[in-house]
């Protein structure tokens, strides 16, 4: 019977071995599939019991930290209220995380490599989250809200050398607070206005007069103008057989391109772009950012592109037959930008032609205070040459002294600017006012973007106030 | 060295496992070391040390390894119960006392383990009483939709853990008789010798059990486990690989015609085929909750594990996250806290129990000792195969313990009486003649 039982004892081991083997598809094989399976809550368990760390404004101030609750659980607070609602987002176990806190997520948890978190095993430390802090300025996020004065509208302001945001303003905004209430995402979600929209990387809108910004630089730069080529500025002219007039049909004779700049004229813009072509358009285009998802620290999906979109057919290269090149190269035609973008291209017109990548995060710190990590200035693109953006740049400032944005203008210090107007429903005189610019003109430190949605006023007259206020906040 | 010098060496990877486990709870939980890990250590060591003496002066010559390896299960198992609960713990602490006395108790009176042979239907009837107990209304208990419980006032017991100790004896003492008969073979059809109709009559019995078994108490670990000690014994008796594949094939078409007629069992097994549906997710009875839960928690446990104590078992708001933590899914505990080496440590430790069982059968003299030794190292590790295979999904989920591990009383009394059982054959077995 020996031999009956041996084998037995060997069909036994085996049976064991293929437990260890299905334990180990649980444990290593199959782990991460289980992990983000959607009934498993365990991972949003767990965090709840992690001290996520604090997200703290440029200046120090805390604008969301976790406050310990009983189980030894921790929940968000967010004190500075609907401040930075835009684009900090919040971050509740049952309803999950939005923009930087989700983006972030991983530093403000202390996740760790599994090296890591053997180590931090061995020596018995809790997990705890690292500290955030970010490179918005309070100071100056209030100012834009206040210029804003609760009209719907949107102000970016970033620093031209290193591509640091200081002002990320979304109006309206909620209180991030507020969503602990069981339901009240839902409601945000329907109310009026759409608050939880982060209008400076999701609006999409029409960028009127501040897009020939972009058509300079491409004219420019590509060789083919000057800042003193002459063109006629006659009202109407016919650009891609359909007749374009000027802003109230304002009448120019052969103009230089500053002049046409200055004073925001629209046949001189849409003749540029015709004769410079779709190709350099959408070369220029692509090298601001256009085309493409903004490389900023938000998640994916709260990244709109911009560019030229045509109903039924999504957005189109400029190269494309249904693309209207001339009324793009001023604002129209379908064209579609975040008010994000159009403070980069202030941004590369102000840094040299250098376009730096924009960011929210300035450095990692951990609860001991050390930085674990810092987010050095990184170049996107090169747009321009220097000597273009120099040209590009006087163009801009000839605007702020003499022409359509003088109503940005600082004492003491020279801007740069390029007000926009696009018209949303003409008969009612419903616009979409901008502003985009810079200061101070030399050595700028602040490039900004502002724009309102549905306003019956001009872009020089209710964008550039905006814009002045938050340079104004930030020059000092 | 002797081998009860040797056993008792052995016993220090247990009192260290234990005395760390606790340690390492007690860090988790209060940030300083309480000298009670301590006590607690001391204590179970001493009990240990109790048993050792009682094997020292009754079964001098018995496998100095079977009793340190019960040991190291019972410790980390006392650890991974007080890391769920406090009182948990205590009264499997004194589950182990109880046990004890029991253990000594089974050594004295069955020095001669010869007269079990005398009472082997007396001993198989009252197997069988213990199966249907728990579907006798009023004391019968259902769990989950499986009646595997007893409730007597305040005991509960699961009458299953004795009933297979009687019913692998029984069969040991019946198959020593009729093993030879049974090797005969009838007609041969295509060259495979068939066995004579008149000598399936029994395993035709035993099968008739294990499906009234899963009608019954609607457990298919259960049976399985119970059928498989059969043909395990059937086949140490015979030899022949032929019963176990008739009976193999009988089991899993029997098996297959209860599953669909059955609501619960069925209903296990739609949870194991499919644990991530959402409406068996989230069905109140028969659901897949448990094997979904079991499985997660496997999966945070990685190849190190989270670490004693530091592994998310309970909701914030009160309430478990991982139900049965301390019974049929400590398993997936185990993983949780001690990963994939720590899951394959236990089941090793398992394997060289039922290695240290085998060896005493084949060391044994007569063919009831071996029978009998085979017999209970086999239920033991089918038993273990059982519950660590439906945690890990390889077979459908249900409701046995894992020996020596898990909380509960007659699972403790249980396997310290077969522990003492194999003790008492391997003393026989290896005394110098």
């Amino acid at each position: 019977m020996n031999t009956p039982a041996f084998r037995l004892y060997v069909v036994l081991a085996i049976l064991f071995a293929v437990l260890v083997g299905q334990t180990s598809r649980w444990t290593v094989f199959d782990a991460e599939a289980l992990r983000d399976n959607a009934l498993n809550r365990r991972g949003l368990l767990e965090e709840q019991r992690i001290h996520r760390g604090a997200l703290r404004a440029r200046g120090g101030q805390v604008i969301a930290r976790s406050v310990e609750g009983q189980g030894g659980t921790f929940s968000r607070r967010y004190p500075l209220g609907q401040l930075f609602a835009h684009p900090i987002g919040y971050s509740y176990t049952d309803i999950g995380r939005y923009e930087l806190e989700a983006e972030r997520n991983d530093e403000l948890t202390g996740e760790r490599d599994d090296v890591g978190s053997i180590i931090d095993q061995l020596a018995g430390r809790e997990r705890e989250g690292d500290q955030v802090t970010t490179t918005l300025d309070v100071d100056a996020q209030k100012a834009a809200f206040e210029a804003l004065g609760g009209q719907r509208g949107a102000v970016v302001a970033i620093e031209p050398e290193t591509g640091r945001i200081r002002v990320m303003a979304s109006n309206p905004s909620f209180d991030p607070d507020a969503l602990r209430r069981r339901g009240a995402l839902k409601e945000l979600d329907k109310a009026e206005g759409s608050p939880l929209v982060n209008r400076t990387t999701m609006g999409q809108y029409p960028p009127g007069s501040t897009m020939k910004v972009v058509t300079a630089t491409a004219a420019i730069d590509s060789g083919k103008f000057t800042k003193d080529s002459q063109l006629d500025g006659k009202s109407p002219q016919i650009i891609s057989g359909a007749p374009l007039s000027n802003f109230s049909n304002e009448q120019f004779g052969r103009i230089p391109l500053t002049t046409a700049l200055t004073h925001s004229v629209n046949t001189v813009w849409a003749q540029v772009g015709v004769q410079l072509g779709g190709e350099t358009m959408q070369r220029y285009m692509e090298r601001f950012g256009f085309y493409d998802r903004v490389e900023i620290d938000l998640p994916r999906q709260q990244r709109e592109r911009s560019g030229v979109f045509v109903q039924g057919h999504g957005i189109q290269d400029m190269t494309s037959d249904r693309v209207d090149v001339g009324r793009a190269a001023i604002g129209q035609g379908g064209l579609l930008t975040t008010p994000l973008q159009m403070a980069m291209v202030a941004s590369a017109v102000a840094n040299g032609g250098k376009l730096m990548k924009p960011t929210l995060t300035d450095r990692v710190v951990d609860r001991d205070g050390r930085t674990v990590e810092r987010i050095e200035p990184e170049l996107l693109h090169q747009v321009m040459k220097a000597s273009t953006a120099q040209e590009v740049g006087d163009m801009m400032a000839s605007v702020v002294r003499e022409g359509t944005g003088t109503a940005a203008a600082l004492s003491g210090i020279d801007v740069a600017g390029k007000t926009g107007t696009a018209e949303i429903i003409p008969a009612q005189n419903v616009n979409q006012p901008w502003f985009i610019g810079f200061a101070p003109r030399t050595n700028p430190r602040i490039a900004v973007a502002a724009t309102i949605e549905r306003s019956t006023g001009t872009g020089g007259v209710v964008a550039a106030p905006i814009a002045k206020r938050v340079m104004e906040e930030l020059l000092r | 060295m002797s081998a009860r010098n040797r056993e008792l060496f052995a016993l220090i990877p247990a009192s260290l496992l234990i005395t760390a486990g606790f340690a390492a709870v007690f860090v988790q939980r209060d940030d300083l070391l309480s000298n009670v890990s301590l006590t607690y250590g001391a204590v179970f060591l001493g009990l240990c040390f109790a048993a050792h003496m009682i094997i020292r002066f009754t079964l001098p010559y018995a496998d100095p390894y079977l009793f340190p390896l019960a040991a190291v299960l019972a410790s980390l198992g006392l650890v991974m119960i007080y890391r769920i609960d406090d009182e948990l713990a205590r009264e499997q602490a004194q589950w182990f006392v109880v046990g004890l006395v029991v253990f000594a108790a089974t050594i004295v009176w069955l020095r001669d383990y010869s007269v079990l042979e005398r009472y082997r239907y007396t001993i198989a009837l009252a197997g069988i009483a213990l199966l249907i107990l728990p579907r006798v209304p009023g004391i019968g208990a259902q769990v989950n939709g499986a009646y595997l419980g007893v409730k007597l006032g305040p005991i509960s017991f699961q009458p299953a853990e004795l009933s297979k100790i009687a019913i692998v004896i029984f069969l040991a003492s019946y198959l020593r008789d009729t093993r030879q008969v049974l090797v005969q073979g009838g007609k041969k059809i295509a060259g495979l010798p068939l066995p004579r109709l008149k000598d399936l009559g029994p395993l035709l019995v035993v099968w008739g059990a294990a499906m009234l078994l899963l009608v019954f108490i609607r457990d298919l670990g259960s049976s399985l486990m119970f059928f498989g000690a059969f043909l395990a014994l059937l086949y140490v008796a015979t030899n022949q690989l032929r019963w176990v594949t008739i009976g193999l094939v009988m089991f899993f078409a029997g098996a297959w015609l209860v599953a669909n007629t059955v609501g619960h069992v069925q209903g296990r097994i739609d949870a194991w085929r499919d644990p991530f549906d959402p409406e068996l997710y989230n069905a109140s009875v028969s659901g897949s909750y448990q094997i979904a839960q079991s499985l997660f928690a496997q999966a945070d446990g990685g190849l190190f594990g989270t670490g004693f104590g530091q592994a998310l078992l309970n909701l914030p708001g009160g309430g478990r996250l991982l139900p049965a933590a301390e019974t049929d899914l400590i398993y997936a505990l185990i993983t949780n806290e001690l990963g994939l080496f720590g899951a394959a440590g236990v089941i090793a430790v398992y394997l060289l129990f039922a290695e240290r069982g085998f060896k005493t059968a084949m060391l044994a003299g007569d063919s009831f000792s071996k029978l009998l030794a085979a017999g209970l190292s086999a239920v033991f590790a089918l038993q273990v195969f059982v519950i660590v295979g439906g945690v890990t999904k390889l077979i459908p989920l249900t409701g046995v313990t894992m020996p020596f591990v898990s909380y509960g009383g007659s699972s403790i009394v249980a396997n310290f009486i077969l522990l003492a059982l194999l003790l008492t054959v391997s003393n026989r077995a290896r005394a110098p003649r």
